[in-house]
Formats: C-alpha cells, sequence, structure tokens
C-alpha cells in the first residue's frame, strides 16, 4: 500500500509550481471593492494598444482566405480523386468492388460491364458525399492507388453530387501530360523501399 | 455395403464399405484438401491434393477406398512438402488478375494458394499463348484455367453431353533441373496440367450441347464464365436467396443471388442462379431462367375490384401447375366455400393416373425418388423425352449408368441421341406411339416375378411366346496348317534363301445349324431391335438395384387406366422401384390438394391460363399476381419432397391470397397455409418458417420435407386389359419442349433464346422436301395453324416436335390429350 503514494504525489516536478491565486471575495463587501479595482485600472487600454501598436507595424500574420490559402498536407482527406496510369493516361480504376466493399458508411456504387476490348470497364461510379465520412478506407484498399483523396476541402456547392461526377474527380489529360497529377501519400499508398522487399517470382524467358 | 469404422487423424469415424476415404471424410467434417474431386462424379487425379497416409501407404483420398480399420493420416511432413509444391505449380503463370476475375474471391486456387501459405515461386516454365473463346452461353479464359477437369467430369458423369474434353497446351517440355529437384507428385501433376487445356468435343467455335451451365458452376476459378454474367457483379455483393427451382417438377434446390438493379435503382434484380453443385445439378432452364419476375409497380385498385366481380359472377377457376401448394390450397378452399369447379387437365391426368396405379398398388404414392434413381444400377425409362420433361431424371438416368457400372432402357418413339450418346450400356427402343402397353407388358415378361403375377397376366403374356426354329450362322476358329515358303538370312553362308516352313493358324469359319429357339412377339410389337435379347442379357449381368421411370405420355395416353394399373402391378411383382414424372413443377401437389374436375362452366377465372377473366404472373392478363420467384411458398417435387421457396426479387401488386381475403377467406399470409395442407392426402403440419432448405456434407438432403405415403387396401382386383391394336399413321407430331424450355414462364426470360416452331431432326428434314425455316401448316382433326420450322440436332428420327412454352402457337390445340398425334405437314 505504500506504493499508492507516489502516485497520489502530483509533483512531477520541482519546477513546478502553485500560482499564487488571491482568494475569491466571500461577502458583499469584498465582491464590491474589486468591481470598483478592476473598473478603475484601465486594463481596457492595455488590450487596446496593443491592437493599436500591431496596426501601425504592418507585420500581419492571417492568411487572407479565401484570397489566400494555406497548404494541405500531403495525407489530408477531402473530396476524392481519380488517377490515371503515369505511362497510358488510362484510368487506373479497374473496377474491382473493393472500395465499394469496405466504405463503411456505404456511400460508394459501381456499375461494370465487359467493354469491346474484352476488359472490365466501369460504367458508371458514385460516391454519395452526403453520406461519406472522409474515412480514406477506400484509397487505403484501392490495389491500383486510383481512388485517393485530395486537398480540395471546399464543399460548397448547390449539389453535393457536384463534387463527385466520375469525369470531374479523374485527373485532367492535359494535368496528366504537364506531370502534374499528385500521387496520395496517404494509408494505401507505396511504402518506401518496396521494391527490396518483395521477393521476385521467377521467369522462364 | 456394410458399414465400417476407420480412424482418420485419431477420429473413428463410420462409413461404408467401398466408400472413397475423401468422402467419408467430408461427411464428418474432416478437411482434406481437394479441388478436381466431384461428389457423385468419377476421380479424376489431376489436383493430387488430397494426398493422404492410409495405413502408412500414401494414396489418393479421392480414389482410395475405405477398409475396415484402416488408419489415414491427413498430414505429414512429405504430404504437406508435396501439397505446397502442387500449389507452387497451379500458380506458375496464373495471371494476378483477381481484381476484374468474376470468380472474385470464390476462388479455390486462391484458397488453396493461402491454406498452404505459398509466399513465393520456385518453378517457372514460358507461357503458351491462350486466347480467351466465346462459347456461346459460356466464356471460357483459358489463362485462369488450372484443368483440374471438373468441367469436363460433371459434364460425362452427371450431365451426359460429353460436350467438353482436354485438348493439347502445346507447351514447352517442363526443364529438368526442376524434375530432378521437386516433390514426386507436384511434378507428375504439372507434367499433366502442362499438356493439356479445356477444349469442345464437336466443333471450335460453339459449344453444342443442352447449355446446362453446370461446367461454369463447377470451374474452382474464374475460367468458365456463364456469358450473361461476365463482369456484371462480384460475389460478395450478392445476397443469396435460397429458393427451389420454380421450373419442372425436379424442384431442385437452388439461390437467386441478388443485388441492388443499378446505382439509381435499389430494387433488387436476380443476377445469376447457384446451386450445391456437389449435391444437385441444374439444367439450362433453372440456372439461366431466372428473370421471369412479374414487375409491378403499384396495386391495380380497379382491376382487382374487376376481379373480385369476376370471382363472384365465375363458376369455373382453370389454372396451371405453375403455382405453390398454399396457391393450390387457397384455390380448393375457394371451391370448398364457394363451389367453383377447378380445372386443370393436365394436373387431373395424373390425379386419375396416381389414383388407377394406387388402386393396385395400395400406396398413394410411387415408392421411390431421383436419389435411388441415382444409385441405380439398371434403368428403364417409359413415357417420357426424358431430357426435356425432367432433365434432373435425365441426369440421374445418366449418372447412374456411368458412375455404378449400370445399363439402361430407353423406350420412346422419339429417338434422342443425347440419350444414345450416355454409352453403349443404354439401349434405345422408339416404339410405335400407342405401344406404351407392349412396353410394360414386355417389361413384365422379362422382369416380373410370375409366380407371383396373376395367372391371367401370366397366361396373357405366354400368347406372345413361340417356339421356332431358325437357322442361325455361327463362326468358330478353324485350325488350318499349311506349308508356306519363307525368306531367311542363312547363318551360314549369310546369303539370303527360301525355306519351307509349317504354319498352324486359326481360321474363321461360318457354318449354319438349326437352333429351336423361344420367339416373343411383344419384342417385334415394340419394335426392339434384333439384338435386344442378348444385350439385354448382358446389361443385366451383376445387376441388383432397379430403376424405372416413366413420364407423362402415359398420364394423357388413351388407355391411360391401364396403363397406371400395368405399372402398378410392374413396381409390386418386380424389383423396379417406381418413379413418376410429374407433368409440371407442382402437378404432384396440385393433384394432392384439389378436387379438380373435367370441364369448364359458363364462366371462367383462369389463373396463368386464358379465362373469361384472367389472372396472370406473366403480365399478360387483366389482373397481375407474383411469379415463383416473387413468392414465398412450397413446391411439391418428383421426389415427393415439400421444398420452401422464397421471394428473390419483390412485388408490389396484389396477389390470390388478397382476392381469398376479399372473398371472405381471412388468412393474413400466404404461407399460414403450409400449416393447413391436406394431412390425409401425406401433407405434414409444419410452419412455413420451420422447413429447412439445404444440403448437410454428406449430401443428406435437409429441405422442406418428405410426404407420407398413405397406404390404402389393394383392389383385389388386379385384372389389366390386353393391347390394344391402335396405331397412329401418317407423320407424326409430338409435344415436346425443346431442352432448357418448359412453360411460358421459360419463354420469358431472356437468356433462354428457344424459338417456338414446328422442330423436325436434321436426318427428317434431309428426307423431306422442307428446309429449316419454311414455313408450313401443322393440320390434325382438332385444328391447324401454320409455323416455321427449326432443325434440332437434339431430336433424330421422323416424328417432329412442337413446344408447348409459347402459348401464341397453341400447339396443345391440335392434340387430343395424348402427346402424339397424326398430322399432315404440308409447306405454305
Amino acid at each position: 500500500m505504500s506504493n499508492i503514494e507516489q502516485f497520489k504525489n502530483r509533483n512531477v516536478s520541482e519546477e513546478y509550481f502553485l500560482v499564487d491565486i488571491e482568494d475569491y471575495p466571500t461577502d458583499g463587501w469584498g465582491k464590491f471593492k474589486r468591481v470598483v479595482k478592476r473598473t478603475f485600472q484601465g486594463e481596457l487600454f492595455v488590450g487596446l494598444w496593443v491592437v493599436l501598436r500591431e496596426m501601425i507595424k504592418f507585420d500581419i500574420h492571417t492568411v487572407q482566405y479565401p484570397k489566400e490559402k494555406m497548404p494541405i498536407g500531403p495525407r489530408y482527406r477531402a473530396v476524392h480523386e481519380m488517377k490515371r496510369l503515369w505511362e497510358s493516361g488510362t484510368e487506373r480504376c479497374i473496377g474491382c468492388g473493393l472500395c465499394e466493399k469496405i466504405c463503411i458508411s456505404d456511400c460508394i456504387r459501381m456499375e461494370t460491364k465487359i467493354d469491346e476490348n474484352s476488359r472490365k470497364e466501369v460504367s458508371e461510379y458514385s460516391i454519395n458525399l452526403g453520406r461519406c465520412i472522409f474515412c480514406g478506407y477506400c484509397a487505403e484498399v484501392c490495389p491500383e492507388l486510383a481512388i485517393t483523396h485530395g486537398g480540395r476541402y471546399e464543399n460548397a456547392s448547390e449539389q453535393r453530387a457536384h463534387f463527385v461526377m466520375y469525369e470531374d474527380m479523374l485527373t485532367p489529360i492535359d494535368m496528366l501530360k504537364a506531370g502534374q497529377q499528385q500521387e496520395f501519400e496517404g494509408f494505401g499508398a507505396i511504402t518506401p523501399h518496396e521494391d527490396e522487399r518483395v521477393k521476385k517470382t521467377p521467369l522462364a524467358y | 455395403m456394410s458399414n465400417i469404422t476407420i480412424n482418420i487423424d485419431g477420429r473413428e469415424i463410420q462409413t461404408e464399405e467401398g466408400e472413397f476415404i475423401l468422402n467419408a471424410a467430408r461427411a464428418n467434417d474432416i478437411f482434406i484438401p481437394a479441388i478436381c474431386y466431384l461428389t457423385r462424379c468419377s476421380p479424376t487425379l489431376a489436383c493430387r491434393l488430397c494426398l493422404v497416409e492410409a495405413d502408412g501407404k500414401q494414396v489418393y483420398a479421392c480414389n482410395a477406398k475405405a477398409k475396415d480399420g484402416m488408419n489415414v493420416t491427413t498430414s505429414t511432413e512429405t504430404i504437406e512438402t508435396e501439397r505446397r509444391a502442387i500449389m507452387e505449380v497451379y500458380d506458375v503463370n496464373h495471371p494476378l488478375e483477381c481484381g476484374v476475375c468474376d470468380q472474385s474471391g470464390e476462388c479455390e486456387l486462391q484458397n488453396y494458394t493461402l491454406e498452404m501459405g505459398v509466399d513465393s515461386q520456385s518453378y517457372a516454365i514460358k507461357d503458351v499463348d491462350r486466347k480467351d473463346k466465346d462459347w456461346g452461353h459460356i466464356h471460357y479464359n483459358p489463362g485462369l484455367c488450372i484443368v483440374c477437369e471438373r468441367c469436363v467430369t460433371v459434364c460425362k458423369d452427371m450431365i451426359g453431353d460429353n460436350a467438353l474434353k482436354t485438348v493439347s497446351r502445346n507447351a514447352d517440355t517442363i526443364d529438368n533441373e526442376f524434375k530432378e529437384g521437386m516433390p514426386k507428385d507436384a511434378y507428375a501433376m504439372w507434367n499433366k496440367l502442362n499438356k493439356s487445356l479445356i477444349g469442345l468435343t464437336s466443333g471450335e467455335e460453339m459449344l453444342d450441347c443442352t447449355s446446362c451451365g453446370e461446367c461454369a458452376a463447377v470451374c474452382p476459378v474464374g475460367a468458365l464464365v456463364d456469358t450473361h454474367f461476365i463482369y456484371k457483379s462480384n460475389a460478395w455483393e450478392l445476397h443469396q436467396v435460397p429458393a427451389t427451382c420454380g421450373h419442372c417438377s425436379a424442384g431442385c434446390q437452388i439461390t437467386y443471388d441478388v443485388k441492388h438493379t443499378s446505382i439509381e435503382n435499389s430494387d433488387d434484380k436476380i443476377y445469376r442462379v447457384m446451386n450445391e453443385w456437389n449435391y444437385v445439378s441444374l439444367c439450362g432452364a433453372g440456372r439461366y431462367g431466372y428473370d421471369y419476375d412479374n414487375k409491378v409497380e403499384a396495386k391495380d385498385e380497379a382491376a382487382f375490384a374487376n376481379a373480385i366481380e369476376a370471382f363472384k359472377k365465375a363458376d369455373t377457376i382453370a389454372f396451371t401447375s405453375t403455382i405453390t401448394n398454399e396457391e393450390a390450397m387457397i384455390l380448393q378452399s375457394l371451391k370448398e366455400k364457394f363451389g367453383y369447379k377447378l380445372v386443370n387437365e393436365e394436373a387431373k391426368a395424373f390425379q386419375t393416373f396416381l389414383k388407377n396405379y394406387s388402386e393396385i398398388s395400395g400406396t398413394s404414392l410411387y415408392g421411390s425418388d431421383l436419389t435411388q434413381t441415382h444409385a441405380a444400377d439398371f434403368i428403364v425409362s417409359l413415357g417420357t423425352a426424358l431430357k426435356s420433361d425432367n432433365p434432373n431424371a435425365r441426369y440421374a438416368f445418366n449418372n447412374a449408368i456411368s458412375m455404378n457400372k449400370g445399363a439402361g432402357l430407353y423406350f420412346h418413339p422419339l429417338k434422342d441421341p443425347i440419350i444414345d450418346g450416355i454409352g453403349k450400356n443404354v439401349m434405345s427402343i422408339a416404339h410405335a406411339p400407342l405401344a406404351e402397353e407392349a412396353v410394360l407388358y414386355l417389361l413384365l415378361d422379362l422382369f416380373a416375378d410370375k409366380s407371383k403375377l396373376p395367372a391371367s397376366v401370366v397366361e396373357y403374356i405366354a400368347s406372345f411366346h413361340s417356339e421356332k426354329t431358325v437357322t442361325v450362322e455361327e463362326t468358330i476358329k478353324e485350325k488350318v496348317t499349311e506349308i508356306v515358303k519363307v525368306k531367311k538370312v542363312n547363318e551360314e553362308t549369310g546369303e539370303e534363301e527360301e525355306v519351307e516352313e509349317e504354319k498352324t493358324s486359326m481360321v474363321p469359319k461360318k457354318i449354319s445349324k438349326d437352333v429351336q429357339v423361344d420367339e416373343n412377339r411383344l419384342l417385334e410389337i415394340v419394335d426392339a431391335p434384333k439384338n435386344f435379347t442378348e444385350s439385354l442379357e448382358k446389361f443385366l449381368a451383376k445387376k441388383e438395384s432397379f430403376s424405372l421411370i416413366v413420364g407423362p405420355d402415359l398420364y394423357t395416353h388413351p388407355n391411360a387406366k391401364n396403363l397406371a394399373r400395368l405399372v402398378a402391378l410392374l413396381e409390386k411383382y418386380s424389383a423396379f422401384k417406381l418413379v413418376m414424372i410429374p407433368s409440371l413443377t407442382n402437378t404432384l401437389g396440385v393433384a394432392l390438394i384439389c378436387d379438380l374436375d373435367d370441364a369448364r362452366g359458363t364462366y371462367t377465372v383462369g389463373y396463368n391460363t386464358k379465362g373469361d377473366f384472367t389472372l396472370s404472373a406473366l403480365g399478360n392478363g387483366d389482373l397481375d399476381m407474383p411469379a415463383l420467384n416473387q413468392q414465398e411458398g412450397t413446391l411439391t417435387s418428383i421426389d415427393k419432397r415439400v421444398n420452401p421457396t422464397n421471394a428473390a426479387v419483390g412485388y408490389k401488386g396484389y396477389e390470390l391470397n388478397d382476392i381469398a381475403n376479399a372473398l371472405g377467406i381471412s388468412t393474413k399470409l400466404t404461407v399460414d397455409y403450409t400449416l393447413k395442407l391436406p394431412t390425409y392426402k401425406g401433407f405434414k403440419a409444419e410452419l412455413f418458417d420451420n422447413l429447412p432448405n439445404r444440403y448437410e456434407n454428406d449430401g443428406t438432403e435437409v429441405r422442406g420435407y418428405l410426404l407420407d405415403i398413405i397406404a390404402n387396401e389393394p383392389s383385389a382386383d388386379e385384372s389389366v386389359e390386353a393391347i390394344t391394336d391402335d396405331k397412329l399413321d401418317g407423320s407424326i407430331i409430338y409435344l415436346a419442349n425443346p431442352v432448357r424450355q418448359f412453360s411460358e414462364f421459360t419463354n420469358k426470360s431472356a437468356n433462354l433464346t428457344e424459338k417456338s416452331g414446328l422442330y423436325m431432326s436434321e436426318s427428317y428434314l434431309k428426307t423431306s422436301n422442307f428446309n429449316e425455316g419454311d414455313t408450313v401448316r401443322v393440320k390434325t382433326q382438332n385444328g391447324e395453324f401454320t409455323t416455321k420450322i427449326i432443325s434440332d440436332n437434339k431430336i433424330e428420327g421422323e416424328i417432329a416436335t412442337l413446344p408447348t412454352f409459347d402459348s401464341n402457337l397453341n400447339s396443345q390445340a391440335l392434340f387430343s390429350g395424348y402427346r402424339f398425334s397424326t398430322a399432315t405437314i404440308q409447306g405454305v
């Protein structure tokens, strides 16, 4: 039982000290004295002076949103994006349906069919942003790094559906050609040194 | 078969003598990995994964038979090494397309690769070009194929089409380095795998078969896929609704796989039909004809009010047997309350047949079922176009003959190349229409115990026999000695010289002999082939279990009553176990539940058939009704089993129970009638919700319940009538559907594309002056119509068939009950 004392001792460091706070007045006279003291001390003007001083220094740190925007972290999870393959420019999405399966708010649906080249084609893709909780599971589970989260956090429009038109989510082809497609670095992205960890399959060629 | 005890991994289990170790293990929930083995089919030994140690010796569990006291170890270090190597070999050059593969995780290759812990690859071989093949309703991707041959096996041993085979892969030989270094069985398996792929038996382009799709169902990977399902949905998205197929009387257990129709439309839609292929095999109608639901958006109150008016006016309800037992019960309740006549010709014929049968047999129902047919080794089929009347009876026929070293006789006027293709142990006897009685007398003659048969019958049968002297040509072998000149090299001189040598040889010689033989005129009457007696003798060697299948031709035969009595005699006094094929989905249920009348009255309400007011689940009537895949209820199958089925897709309109409620027979749900089904007819007082619908691991069918067979006092009068000399002259037409079509419901399905018209065999078309596509006028004494000729390579001989699945054709109108009729066919 003696050990319990060490947990009761909350003086984690000797540098800690208790702030000297006056006792609260308990009677009416004491309260009156405190009001008079605070009123005539002029603390209001101290605050006003700080504002005035900073204003004439012209050294402002406020971000001028929406004219200015802060850079967003690469792992930030905002409205989804669909990526293209760097080499061919075709869509990365293979229509495997894993994002649809893993989505915990059940907001992704897709329709697939066989296309003229006998490949699986995603004919319709929809994310219901009204239900999406931006958990990032879809991006994490995607085997092709096709669906990712982007940095576009401004969700104001007449309709939420405006953000999730498949064509709008897809990287524009000119951006891709200009090398401006950004890889997502959040969960599900390739970890560094992946190549060194993979054991290669032998080939008979 | 005797019960024995074997020990697997320290567990004592009971099994039968001669059962495969793998089946014994599976029946007792012991896991032995295996890919290529299919229950009810022969072992292929393609995968070799089921390697086990039995009494210290390595054997394959799928083809090693259990012996009493056997000790089996399912896993040793060597076996584990073999299995891991086998899975590595399967993974060689297998594409990593799992993300788009239609197997979508229901993949045995994936499962076993993980099970054996394959995390690296030691083998490699140069891949060959393997292009996709579109075989019509089946799509083959050889790139994904692991050549387990399950498709080939099921097509041969279960279905009987023999449409698939293994073909050459044209691959490089396996590097010698691997041969020396790798486990023995894995190498042997790889060597076989590396030589073959799956191909078609006939032709290159299209599958020529009865299109059941069982090959795609058993495929452990995504190599064989139903064309309609390609890239439509992942397996995990589909919700499985356990049900009973509503197309024929086999009552196969199926699951409807449903999910939302599209992104916008959340209503359920059926994407495919699945089955427990180890225990039940589907036909093409069951597998592909699932989209026959009646889409009704809302309750049509005006039509409902009209229906109530019509019911008040009517004195007759005419209906078909594509309804549930519960609906039949509602109709019967309506009859009891309001005195309606219930008219259903086809069920009435079956009901009468059963009644006549039970007078002699003393039982309300036939004694056997298709499960026993599967186990039989001598099967006779009579009075049914087996492959289209009940595909499952055909599978049982084929399966028993190929698996039990069985033999079979197929009596039917319409020649069937599918039945002939089963093998040498099947004899087709194309008797003339109306000769079914003679066939039954012949069967009585050949198989019945004459000491028990009524004396008059024995006497009558004896009247067909006569002694006859025939001259037989016999071939004997005679020893002949001759002197021949041979050129030989003289060993001393080294020169070639002619030497005379004596040579004896056996030379066949024909001699004639006069023999007294017993001539059976019945054989002549049924047009039996000349070698019938000899072949039958061969067929019957070592046979123990006999099965008789009779079908709908008999129920509407002009002498149906006599046939029913003959069938009963045959079942009673011979070793045959009898199964009857009910003509439609629930004919048996309707025949048991409803008191049926012969003729319609003045005002008829039709249910799925034309009436003065028509209720229809096809969507073409005055008031919509739900189709069988939109209803809960039970269906009575050929196996005398009451199987539950569930609603796969939604239905928003009125159903029969609503009408009954409005007429004052108050019951909340249609399935409340399940409890009220007549127990004195053999049904059980079971709640619908308590009915199971599954198969156990040992193949036991735990579905619904079996009907009780009610014993009645058999009549002392066992007399039967003599054969009539009636014959059909001229061209003959037969009322039968092509395979995959049963009714207007299968006709509605988009996947089943059979056309309606006059089906003629290729040989018939050659001898007649008609061509495929010609418009002809078909005329019988009952009526006539014009239709187009369709060439059908699944029938042979000179009988044309008219299908019943298209109500626009109204083929039944040409026939007077019996399925055969004389007709004139003229070009237009």
